[in-house]
C-alpha cells in the first residue's frame, strides 16, 4: 500500500471484495471480459499461478498455462473490473512463493501437488 | 496573458486508477486545497481581472504585519502560499472572496490541462547527468577522461568556445510545464486532482494547473 494516507485511502476505494482467496500454487480460472464492439465476451484462462504481486490496488498475478505444447503466461491486475470472477479450482503445495522454476519443466515433471493428495 | 481558468496545489505521489472499461490510467495525484480567493482583481480597479488564490494555513506568526492586514481585509486565515491567477471576468464572477474553490467549477474528468512546476534539483551535475552524454570507453587506454564531454570547440577560428555549448552545471530546480495532461478524475470533498501522466516536481512540491493552451482533441478511448 502506498504509504501516504491520502493515496492509500484513494486506492482502498478500488479494492474489489469478491475475489476469492487463492495462492501462488493453485490452479485457478480466471474468467476475463474481451470488450468486442459493445458487448463484452469472457474468455476463461485456467492455469497454474506463478506469482502474486501484493501491492494494494496496483496488485497482479501471473497465471501459467501451456497450451499446444507453449507455455502461456499472463499477468492480470488482481482488481480490475475486466475480471468477471475467479474459480479456484484446486489448491497447491508448493513451498516457494515464486514457481518460475516450472518454467524449465514440462510434461508430468511440470505438475504441482493438489492439496487433497497430502 | 494566459487568461485560462486554473488553481494550484500540492503534488501527493503517484497511483492508478481503473477506467469504466478496466483501462488501467497511471496518475499524479494533487492535494488543491482547499484553495481560498483572498482578492478579485477587476478591470476597473486593477486596469486587469484576476483572481488571488490561497494555499495552507499559515500560523499568524509567521506572516508579516503587512500580510496580515491583507488577509484580514479579505477576512481568511493567513496563508503560507499565495498565487495570482489571470483570469476572465466570466471566470472570476463564479467566486466569492473568502469562499473556497471547489475542483468540479474549474476541471472536468476528461479534459486535457497543462501543469507547471518545479522539477527536482540535482544540484552541479556532469555532462552525462545533465545532457546524456554517452562519455568514453572504459578501456583502451582512456584514463582520467571516462565521464567527460570531449571536444568544445576549435582552436583559431573562432577562437572561443560559442554560446550554449552543453556543459557541467546546475540541473534541475527549473520551472516545467507539461502540456496537455488528461484529468483522469477529481475528489471534490477531498480536493484531490488526479492527473494522468508524470508532473514536474517533488512531492510536496507546488504545481499549478491549468485548461489546456493549445488543447488537441483527444478521441474518447
Amino acid at each position: 500500500m502506498n504509504t501516504i494516507p491520502t493515496i492509500a485511502a484513494l486506492e482502498k476505494a478500488q479494492l474489489r471484495s469478491d475475489i476469492p482467496a487463492f495462492r501462488v500454487g493453485d490452479t485457478v480460472k480466471v474468467h476475463y471480459k474481451i470488450p468486442e464492439g459493445d458487448k463484452d465476451r469472457i474468455q476463461v484462462f485456467q492455469g497454474i499461478v506463478l506469482k502474486q504481486h501484493r501491492a494494494g490496488a496496483r496488485s497482479t498475478f501471473t497465471v501459467r498455462k501451456v497450451s499446444f505444447n507453449i507455455g502461456v503466461e499472463r499477468v492480470f491486475p488482481l482488481h480490475t473490473p475486466r475480471i468477471d470472477k475467479i474459480e479456484v479450482v484446486s489448491r497447491g503445495v508448493v513451498r516457494r512463493s515464486r514457481l518460475f522454476y516450472l518454467r524449465d519443466l514440462t510434461g508430468k515433471a511440470a505438475r504441482v501437488r493438489d492439496q487433497k493428495d497430502v | 496573458m494566459n487568461t485560462k481558468p486554473g488553481i494550484f496545489g500540492k503534488k501527493l505521489g503517484f497511483t492508478q486508477i481503473f477506467g469504466e472499461k478496466g483501462q488501467i490510467s497511471r496518475c499524479t495525484v494533487i492535494e488543491t486545497g482547499p484553495v481560498v480567493v483572498i482578492e478579485k482583481k477587476s478591470q476597473d480597479k486593477h486596469g486587469y481581472t484576476a483572481l488571488v488564490l490561497g494555499l495552507d494555513a499559515a500560523k499568524e506568526k509567521h506572516v508579516n504585519k503587512a500580510q496580515l492586514g491583507y488577509f484580514k481585509k479579505a477576512g481568511v486565515a493567513p496563508m503560507r502560499t499565495v498565487k495570482e491567477f489571470r483570469c476572465t471576468e466570466e471566470f472570476a464572477a463564479k467566486f466569492e472572496v473568502g469562499g473556497t474553490i471547489k475542483l468540479d467549477q474549474v476541471f472536468e474528468v476528461g479534459q486535457t490541462v497543462d501543469v507547471r512546476g518545479t522539477t527536482r534539483g540535482h544540484g552541479f551535475t556532469g555532462v552525462m547527468v545533465r545532457w546524456n552524454f554517452r562519455g568514453f570507453k572504459r578501456s583502451h587506454g582512456v584514463h582520467e577522461y571516462q565521464r567527460h564531454g570531449g571536444s568544445i570547440g576549435t582552436n583559431m577560428t573562432p577562437g572561443r568556445t560559442l554560446p550554449n555549448l552543453k556543459m557541467p552545471g546546475h540541473y534541475g530546480d527549473e520551472t516545467v510545464s507539461i502540456l496537455n495532461l488528461k484529468v483522469g478524475m477529481i475528489d471534490v470533498e477531498k480536493n484531490l486532482l488526479l492527473i494522468e501522466g508524470g508532473v514536474p516536481g517533488s512531492k510536496n512540491g507546488l504545481v499549478t494547473i491549468r485548461h489546456a493552451v493549445k488543447t488537441k482533441i483527444r478521441k474518447a478511448r
